[in-house]
């Protein structure tokens, strides 16, 4: 009888160690698919991409032979998009994030706000170019220009920044808001002279990040009408425009495997752009929480 | 007097900088608006044209054809396959990664893999385009003789690697947010660590994944040109994976590279095709919202 129970045991605890193992297995296996996807990803890119990537490459305009064919109308397109997309959109959304957690009153109105912006957060990102394309390119008649374009990132980035640079608010000590008050400064003064200062890193974070979403967008410029021919760099904010992630899309979808090699050239150029920026978000964030930890002690 | 003056201006100013900023709050109030406005205003041009009826039943879309039709299904269709097939990919990968990390890894090995899993997140998806068209699908085609060079099972996939970081960070966060003294009990009752995972974090941590889940399926009916470039451009009804279809935003994207009049018939589909893109994902977020906010009201 004790004997049997003592059995028993050992064979439930074998089995318990038997589940453990395979679920080890599978996690690890799990986590090397995962892993093992983005390394063939980045393989696959550099091998088809590198040896076409030279400074001719990157100096000259598109053209309908592969070998003569280069990125630079598609790279001062992105620059100028991302210049005017951050100059509108980034006092936009800190001036939300800033009402939103200094000035608004937790009533229906902050609540609808706050819910707004999440739920814009999720629209999918072609959504935005038919708005930009009825808003921006029609209504407002800016034509398929940089403008247009750049307004129509700047929406759609918008959320983020919103979210990111509240959360950063959020994080400066009540102690702080309460020492300025107490030597009589305004509420834009503690908020200009103090929380803005110290949520800085973390507004930058949201920054760049949306920089990086912004580089890489694609779906709403097409779908505003932005060029995918160009061989011109932009003259000005009424200019046509193409950047890099359509000018790939381009060389993608035509059949000659030469424009292929240019495709993959093009995004050795774009993944390091976006991942270098990342990385820059994920260190900042890292930093940051550090230094705010140490504080709050 | 001259203090009072001052003042006045000190009042003044703060006022100013609060009606500012409350611009700016406004300023996502209105892109909800421009966005419902913009695709109601066409789509009821484009139902003045086309009965509602038509748009919901009819099993074709040839709307360039000379025989038009304007049947959404096929596209429908194809978007919830291709998210089908990217959830049965991100799901069992994303849940096992997270349970992994929450409930078995060190603290340094959750540091450092986190943060790499989620630069998948942060690469464009033109590039997840590039790589589902030219090296996951010549793959597939060496295991699968009869794929055809566009299809839905590629891309799938590759959007299942895509989605993946999405349910992992948000179920893993869940799952790290469950009480420690739930874990403690059940370790006391004698159960072992796979058991403590299934059999009590998941499940306390359900609204949580569930959240993620439906999250992960809206961000994949949205997903563009990971389609546009490897799914093809082909309004097909089926099920099948190995075939070309068209998706929803690829529809969208082809029109929007041809050269269609402002007003026509054709610039209306368009929107349209937006608006049952826009409802859509606007059910799944609203919901996936709720499910997250409930979660955190029971334990963050």
């Amino acid at each position: 009888m004790n004997n049997s129970v003592a059995y028993d045991l050992s064979v439930l605890i074998q089995k318990q160690k038997q589940g453990e193992r395979l679920f080890k297995i599978a996690a690890l296996a799990a986590v090397i698919i995962s892993l093992g996807t983005l390394a063939a990803l980045v393989a696959d890119v550099f091998i088809d991409g590198l040896p076409r990537l030279d400074w001719k490459f990157i100096s000259s305009f598109p053209s309908r032979k592969p070998q003569e064919a280069g990125i630079l109308a598609a790279l001062a397109g992105s620059f100028y998009a991302i210049i005017l997309t951050a100059l509108v959109a980034v006092p936009i959304g800190v001036g939300a994030a800033i009402y939103l957690e200094e000035y608004a009153q937790k009533n229906w109105f902050s609540r609808f706000i706050e819910l707004n912006v999440a739920n814009l957060a999720g629209v999918p990102s072609i959504i935005y170019g038919l708005l930009g394309l009825d808003l921006f390119v029609r209504a407002m008649g800016l034509g398929r220009s940089l403008l247009a374009g750049s307004l129509t990132l700047a929406l759609l980035v918008l959320p983020i920044i919103i979210i990111t640079a509240r959360e950063a608010i959020r994080t400066v000590p009540l102690s702080i808001r309460d020492a300025a008050y107490a030597l009589g400064a305004t509420r834009w003064q503690m908020i200009k002279d103090h929380v803005l200062p110290l949520s800085l890193p973390g507004i930058l974070t949201g920054v760049i990040l949306s920089v990086s979403r912004a580089i890489g967008e694609t779906a709403p410029l097409i779908t505003m009408g932005a060029l995918t021919y160009v061989a011109f760099v932009p003259t000005g904010p009424l200019s046509p425009f193409t950047v890099l992630p359509i000018q790939i899309f381009n060389w993608v979808s035509r059949p000659q495997k030469g424009f292929h090699a240019c495709a993959a050239a093009g995004i050795v150029i774009l993944l390091l752009v976006t991942l270098f920026l990342n990385a820059a978000a994920i260190f900042l964030r890292n930093h940051y929480q550090k230094k705010f930890s140490a504080r709050s002690l | 007097m001259f203090d009072s003056n001052k003042k006045k201006i000190r009042v003044r100013k703060e006022f100013l900088v609060k009606f500012c900023l409350f611009f700016c709050g406004a300023v996502s109030i209105f892109t909800t608006l421009g966005i419902v406005a913009v695709l109601l205003f066409e789509t009821i041009s484009f139902f003045k044209e086309v009965p509602i009826l038509n748009f919901l039943t009819d099993t074709q879309w040839t709307p360039l054809f000379v025989n038009k039709h304007f049947g959404i299904s096929p596209l429908f269709t194809a978007t919830i396959l291709t998210a089908a097939i990217a959830m049965l990919v991100a799901i069992p990968l994303g849940l096992l990664t997270a349970i992994f990390l929450s409930e078995y890894a060190s603290q340094g090995v959750r540091r450092i893999l986190k943060p790499i899993l989620e630069v998948l997140a942060g690469v464009p998806t033109i590039v997840y385009g590039y790589f589902a068209l030219f090296f996951v699908t010549p793959l597939l085609q060496k295991l699968i003789p009869g794929l055809h060079g566009f299809n839905s099972l590629s891309p799938g996939i590759v959007m299942g690697i895509m989605i993946l970081p999405l349910i992992l960070s948000l179920s893993e966060d869940a799952m790290y947010a469950v009480p420690q003294s739930l874990r403690d009990a059940a370790f006391a009752l004698g159960s072992s660590r796979l058991q403590v995972a299934l059999k009590v974090v998941v499940p306390a941590a359900f609204s949580g994944i569930t959240a993620s889940f439906i999250l992960a399926v809206s961000r994949a009916v949205g997903e563009t040109m990971l389609m546009a470039i490897a799914a093809g451009q082909m309004p097909n009804l089926t099920l099948n994976p190995l075939v070309p279809i068209e998706t929803m935003t690829t529809y969208i994207v082809q029109i929007s590279l041809g050269d269609t009049p402002y007003g026509t018939l054709e610039y209306q589909t368009i929107f349209a095709v937006g608006m049952v893109l826009f409802l859509f994902t606007f059910v799944l977020n609203i919901v996936g919202g709720k499910l997250r906010g409930k979660f955190r009201e029971l334990y963050v």
